[in-house]
């Protein structure tokens, strides 16, 4: 197959900061490529620097052909998705499918032709009158394929298109794209999620602007053949059996699976005694090797062990036996119900994870019970008080993490720690102490003076967490703490977070990611306003086992059970 | 409670100083703007290109010319001879004004006929134009003077300019210009403190915080106070050092109604905040806001040549009662008895804005 | 490379897109048309430079019906109101508390002195000249209306005199001296800019926010025909505001119009592309929002009102201000606009600023293209 795109060395800075370097690869036509790599890693840089927005410092770089000077010529033969599908919200679906026409100067009948084609193709045939703005996730994802998809591009570059969507429109968008690829047209497709990588034809593995490894993804992941491992976890002290396991020299990487831990060992390593550690009843069996078991071996290599962090005190406990509680909770925005009567509670010392698609509820759900939004209806309690009188007084218990890093970035990691103490009430000794004890159990005492926006991510989590902490709350509630960060940060955070479950704080997280969905001790899935399914994750995948599947992922018991929802709904419309 | 707001107040200077950019921005341009206006803003007119069109030779008529040309107001740019050059030369601009002496004018003069000179004036620049009109009345009124002796003076006309004798414009921008430089920098830090921390993100984490909606004000409000005092006093200071702006009212007096006309301000960029959900629609407020406010305050045109529905709704505005008090304090010596009624109304928006924000906030919460 | 039919195709729909949002984005059409309206009605309506009403004190300390006839004499114009007091303490107390703007003071001995051909009558006039423009203005008037009272009153005496010296004074463009006439035009000019600054400024930076421009940036439209589509269709409701505006102008101000209306679009359009040229400067050079806002005010609104020959007369600034004045394109578009209103069609006028003005326009123009290109990096 010939070559569609070629760099050399490519390399192009920000400032003194190497966004990439060094990276050389082929892509071919026909292929699905994935970019795979946290946030930082250089996969935006690199699909811009293909699609012609920005020019390279170093190395070089031939695209269908042509050379970076020359992108002119191709522009008409390249299909760009940006990371927000760049679509025009206040326009609607026909309008801005004409306006992709325009611009590469379709003529009428072409046009025509080409939008039943896709329109069919994306399901998208009924909505051509609604704004764009008013499309779910899943279907601005399709309408964002669609009209890159228009011109027929012989490369189409998507940068993180599955994003935030629900499983089930992530699969139809493979489908679609695999479709797309056997008619010969090359595709790179960016992503933090690592088994969409697995799926891939070949891939590229960045981080922090480096090419690690390349080539096609079930090699990669053949070479830890033999080294994985799954153990069975007795009941309770999930977290410290993982800290112990994973402390051990031959294992290269401890995780939890549900009521299993996922072994990693090093190379040339055999299976170490795990009784010590895990009691007798350890029983351990070889499973298959997974994308991320590869990629976590790789990043360990070139980075230093990451100390196991102390251990927690234990913390004060309320006596009540319910730590965070919701009834009914509902949600409306005009008319339309965002949250319809979800109920759940959650136990102190455990951590509960709320799962779903973007516009699900999921987020108003946990909005509404860190205080930050009243409830329509339905009544929310935590840590022991009523959200609708004393939400004052609740916040107090609560400790929060937002999603994108929104502490002060101008200001100094003391500054912060400084400000939130102070906000929260903490004075004299106390505010001292905890302070220092932040720094100290965070790892922050060399970037203590720099500015907070200034950090690499890995610091500004921790940072953020630290905050999160500093009067002591009971409950901890996390929205999506680790979306683009790389795994082994991803590992280190939740070994955090274990130890503090273990030390009685309840955590209620949100999240994406499925694997991260496996270290909680229960979930709730949130689905068009309602919680579909609640329970432990191994419960969970039980329900899904099959003949074919004798070992679903939680994602396929995610589409199962929406498959489920919408069948059932359809049954009693029917009805 | 207190320990809160001050972890508040401190981390708002905090973020001022720190942003090198918001430092520069509090202090280069209103110290530009500063210099530029003061020297801009002038209502006096000097060296007004004047043209002549004298048909008249006598002495009388040369008599009087001659002091026009020896006055500092006029500048003799040309000599006409006929209309149509005249008529040219007004049009495009290459005088303001023209000295028509007619044939009979000294004729006139000697037999004790009213004698008529014409002054015809550029009307595209009516506030020149008057003014002009009055530095000519003033130079034929002291060449009637001169012509017919003491005796025959009718009219001995003394006339005082009280608190600025000399009729120093400056005198009476200076003291606005305080007022409204202020007000901008105030505006500009409230309406785009909290829009910004909404667009970052940080907003929603202080709402996580115990701290009640009433805090958070009260958080905003004092470091802006604190900076509304600083820049009131430096710019006043300036005026009157680089200046010469006198200042002969109380300093007291001056800082406790700039104290109550920041915190109407402080209250007003509040509500444009909170009603504001991005950092633009905060800067589309404050504009919104300032251009018809800063006009109609009386910082250039007195409010009492205004129409009433005009001056009624200056009523509403805290510039106007600042810009009086300011101009009071600097030039007039205003009592703390002729201040108050330009100091409750400003009291009484603040409170208004600032209770008003709060109700905003709370309910943003929502 | 590309034929002109691809062009039109692309530059087309970029077009067609512009009025669309425009269309259903409400916050546009407000800052365009309905701003300009609400700002001049209210700024408008509101300045005067024409002392109208003053109110003025008169002390008598003669009471006699000489100073009763001066008292009707400034009853009579439309300048002044006047108010009799019996003290000349009285009346300074008045002027203190801001109930006067001035007042005349007639000695016990006015009418003695008036009747006597060889003194003169003493009389003083005080005003408050804190308001120095004011204050001038309003001693002119009185002086004025006490001079020809004094004349009215002799020629009735029947006694000689020497007949003094009077000015007469003609107002060329503006005969009514109204004070509208001169201050709306340069109104409109002021609205013309931040019109055209806060369109674009705003317009710019959401489609960057909304990662719409990056999608646009690797489709086959340059960079120039996209700001070129924003600038054309923003130009159009630009047009609109200026319309509206002119309307007003005429029709609820009554200032007249003595130019070609021609003229007054060709030069309104090219001051136009300068403001919203500049708008979209600033949003390119502004990465923060603060800076941004600081900027736009410094650079439109304050100049606008103050360096541009509205209020204040540029000729008699200081040298170095009138320097500085030359930046500002609205000082331009202020002086052909009083021109073409009041005036007419005067070419050596206008065309020395027309030209300043594309100077302007194409100076802006090619900045904003330079600096978006590189907004990426």
């Amino acid at each position: 197959m010939p070559a569609t795109v070629t760099l050399t060395g490519l390399g192009k800075n920000f400032g003194t900061m190497a966004a990439l370097s060094g990276v050389t690869a082929t892509l071919a036509a026909g292929q699905i490529t994935g970019l795979v790599g946290p946030d930082g890693a250089g996969k935006t840089t690199l699909l811009r620097l293909i699609a012609g927005l920005l020019t390279p410092d170093s190395g070089t770089l031939e695209v269908l052909g042509h050379a970076a000077e020359n992108r002119d010529a191709v522009r008409g033969e390249i299909g760009y998705m940006p990371q927000r599908f760049g679509l025009y919200e206040d326009l609607t679906v026909q309008e801005n499918l004409d306006l992709q026409a325009d611009l590469h100067d379709l003529d009428r009948a072409t046009r025509r032709e080409r939008f039943e084609t896709l329109l069919q193709f994306t399901g998208l045939a009924p909505f051509t009158g609604r704004l764009a703005g008013q499309l779910s996730g899943g279907m601005k994802q399709k309408l964002g394929l669609a009209c890159a998809l228009l011109p027929r591009p012989k490369l189409m570059l998507l940068d993180e298109p599955s994003a935030g969507v629900d499983p089930a429109s992530r699969r139809e968008l493979w489908r679609i794209v695999r479709t797309m690829a056997g008619t010969g047209v090359a595709i790179v497709w960016s992503t933090a999620y690592l088994d969409e990588a697995e799926r891939c034809d070949s891939f590229l593995l960045l981080d922090r602007g480096r090419l690690l490894a390349s080539g096609s993804p079930s090699d990669f992941t053949r070479q830890l053949e033999g080294r994985t491992f799954l153990a069975e976890l007795p009941e309770g002290q999930r977290h410290r059996i993982q800290r112990g396991v994973a402390a051990l020299p031959p294992i290269a990487d401890a995780t939890i699976q549900g009521r299993s831990l996922r072994l990693v060992l090093k190379a040339q390593s055999a299976l170490p005694d795990l009784t010590d550690v895990m009691g007798n009843s350890a029983t351990t069996r070889p499973t298959r090797p997974r994308f991320e078991d590869a990629f976590v071996s790789l990043l360990q290599a070139d980075r230093p062990p990451i100390a196991a962090p102390p251990v927690q005190e234990a913390l004060t406990r309320s006596a009540d036996g319910i730590a965070i509680e919701a009834r009914d909770l509902t949600r409306d925005f005009g008319r339309f119900r965002a949250v319809d009567k979800v109920s759940f509670s959650v136990k102190p010392g455990e951590i509960f994870g709320l799962l779903g698609p973007n516009g699900a509820g999921k987020s108003t759900t946990f909005r509404m019970l860190c205080g930050l939004l009243a409830p329509s209806a339905g009544s929310a309690h935590v840590a022991g008080v009523d959200l609708g009188r004393a939400r004052a007084t609740a916040r107090e218990r609560i400790g929060y993490m937002s999603q994108k890093f929104s502490l002060y970035g101008n200001l100094s990691v003391r500054d912060n720690l400084d400000f939130f103490s102070g906000v929260y009430g903490l004075a004299g000794r106390r505010r001292s102490s905890r302070i220092a004890w932040t720094i100290e159990s965070f790892d922050l005492e060399s970037v203590v003076n720099l500015e907070a926006g200034s950090l690499p991510l890995g610091f500004k989590q921790r940072l953020a967490l630290g905050c999160a902490l500093l009067h002591e709350p009971q409950v901890l509630f996390l929205d999506e703490p680790t979306s683009g960060v790389d795994p082994l940060m991803r590992r280190e955070f939740w070994s955090r977070i274990g130890g503090l479950a273990e030390g009685g704080v309840t955590v209620l997280v949100t999240s994406h990611f499925m694997e991260e969905a496996e270290y909680c001790d229960r979930l709730g899935i949130v689905y068009a306003g309602r919680m579909i399914a609640s329970g432990s994750p191994d419960a969970m995948k039980q329900r899904f086992v099959t003949a074919e599947l004798p070992e679903p992922t939680l994602e396929d018991a995610f589409v199962g059970l929406i498959r489920e929802h919408d069948a059932g709904g359809q049954d009693a419309a029917a009805a | 409670m207190w320990g809160r707001i001050a972890a508040l107040i401190l981390k708002e200077f905090k973020m001022l100083w720190k942003d090198s950019k918001s430092r520069m921005v509090l202090v280069v341009p209103p110290l530009v703007q500063l210099v530029l206006f003061a020297s801009a803003a002038t209502f006096e007119v000097t060296d007004a290109a004047l043209g002549l069109w004298i048909e008249d030779r006598a002495n009388p008529a040369q008599e009087l010319v001659s002091r026009f040309e020896a006055s500092p107001a006029f500048h003799v740019v040309a000599r006409f001879d006929n209309p149509q050059a005249v008529q040219d030369a007004l049009d495009s601009q290459k005088v303001k004004a023209v000295l028509h002496v007619g044939q009979t004018f000294s004729a006139d003069a000697a037999a004790g006929r009213p004698a008529r000179v014409q002054l015809l004036l550029d009307g595209r620049k009516s506030n020149a134009a008057l003014i002009l009109q009055s530095y000519a009345l003033g130079i034929v009124e002291s060449y009637n003077l001169a012509r017919a002796g003491q005796a025959i003076a009718e009219l001995n006309i003394q006339s005082r300019a009280w608190f600025n004798p000399n009729f120093d414009s400056r005198w009476f921008i200076l003291p606005g210009l305080t007022v409204l430089l202020t007000i901008v920098a105030i505006l500009l830090i409230t309406a785009l403190s909290v829009a910004r921390e909404r667009e970052l993100g940080t907003f929603e984490q202080l709402l996580v915080t115990p701290l009640r909606p009433m805090e958070i004000l009260v958080g905003k409000t004092v470091p802006a106070l604190c900076i509304g005092f600083v820049e009131a006093n430096v710019i006043a200071a300036l005026a009157c050092f680089a200046y010469g702006v006198p200042f002969v009212g109380s300093a007291v007096l001056f800082n406790v109604a700039i104290a109550v006309f920041v915190l109407s301000a402080v209250g007003i960029g509040l509500v444009i905040s909170s009603i504001a959900k991005t950092q633009q629609q905060a800067i589309l407020g404050v504009f919104l806001f300032l251009s018809p406010a800063a006009v109609l305050s009386g910082f250039t045109t007195p409010i009492a040549n205004m129409p009433d529905w005009a001056q009624a709704l200056t009523h509403l505005n805290p510039i106007r009662y600042m810009v009086t008090l300011s101009r009071g304090i600097f030039l007039q010596d205003l009592p703390w008895a002729l201040a108050w009624p330009q100091l409750w109304p400003m009291a009484l928006i603040g409170c208004v804005t600032l209770g008003f924000a709060t109700w905003l906030f709370s309910r943003r919460l929502e | 490379m590309t034929s002109a039919r691809t062009f039109f195709r692309r530059f087309g729909g970029l077009l067609h897109k512009e009025f669309v949002q425009i269309v259903r984005d409400p916050s546009s059409i407000a800052i365009a048309l309905v701003m300009p309206v609400v700002l001049l009605l209210l700024i408008g309506f509101g300045i005067s430079l024409d002392a109208r009403n003053v109110r003025f004190g008169i002390v008598d300390e003669n009471r006699s019906v000489e100073t009763a006839g001066l008292f009707q004499a400034f009853a009579n114009t439309p300048y002044f109101r006047p108010f009799s007091f019996l003290t000349s303490k009285a009346a300074e107390a008045a002027l203190m508390r801001g109930d006067i703007e001035g007042f005349v003071v007639l000695r016990s001995d006015f009418s003695r002195r008036v009747a006597d051909p060889i003194r003169a009558a003493d009389i003083a006039i005080v005003v408050n000249g804190v308001d120095a423009n004011n204050a001038r203005i309003v001693t002119g008037y009185a002086q004025g209306v006490v001079a020809t009272w004094l004349l009215g009153h002799r020629r009735d005496r029947a006694q000689p005199a020497v007949s003094p010296v009077t000015v007469e004074n003609r107002y060329w463009f503006n005969p009514e001296i109204r004070s509208t006439n001169f201050i709306v035009p340069g109104l409109i000019a002021m609205v013309m800019t931040m019109i055209g600054a806060l369109l674009t400024a705003l317009v710019v930076a959401r489609e960057w926010e909304r990662g719409t421009m990056e999608a646009m940036l690797a489709s086959p439209a340059s960079m120039t025909e996209i700001l070129l589509g924003k600038l054309v269709a923003y130009f159009v409701l630009g047009l609109g505001g200026l319309a509206v505006s002119v309307f007003i102008g005429l029709v609820v101000f009554e200032v007249p119009f003595r130019g070609s209306a021609e003229v007054l679009i060709a030069i309104s359009s090219v001051f136009l592309i300068v403001s919203l040229a500049m708008g979209l400067l600033i949003s390119t050079v502004a990465r923060s929002q603060f800076v941004a806002a600081q900027l736009a005010f410094l650079v439109t609104f304050m100049p606008a009102l103050i360096l541009s020959g509205l209020m204040f007369d540029i000729e008699s600034m200081p040298r170095w201000v009138q320097a500085v004045t030359t930046v500002f394109p609205a000082r331009y578009f202020v002086s052909s606009l009083q021109t073409l209103f009041l005036a007419g069609t005067v070419w050596p006028v206008l065309l020395p600023n027309l030209a300043m003005l594309m100077g302007f326009a194409v100076l802006f123009l090619a900045l904003a293209i330079a600096r978006t290109h590189r907004s990426l990096e």
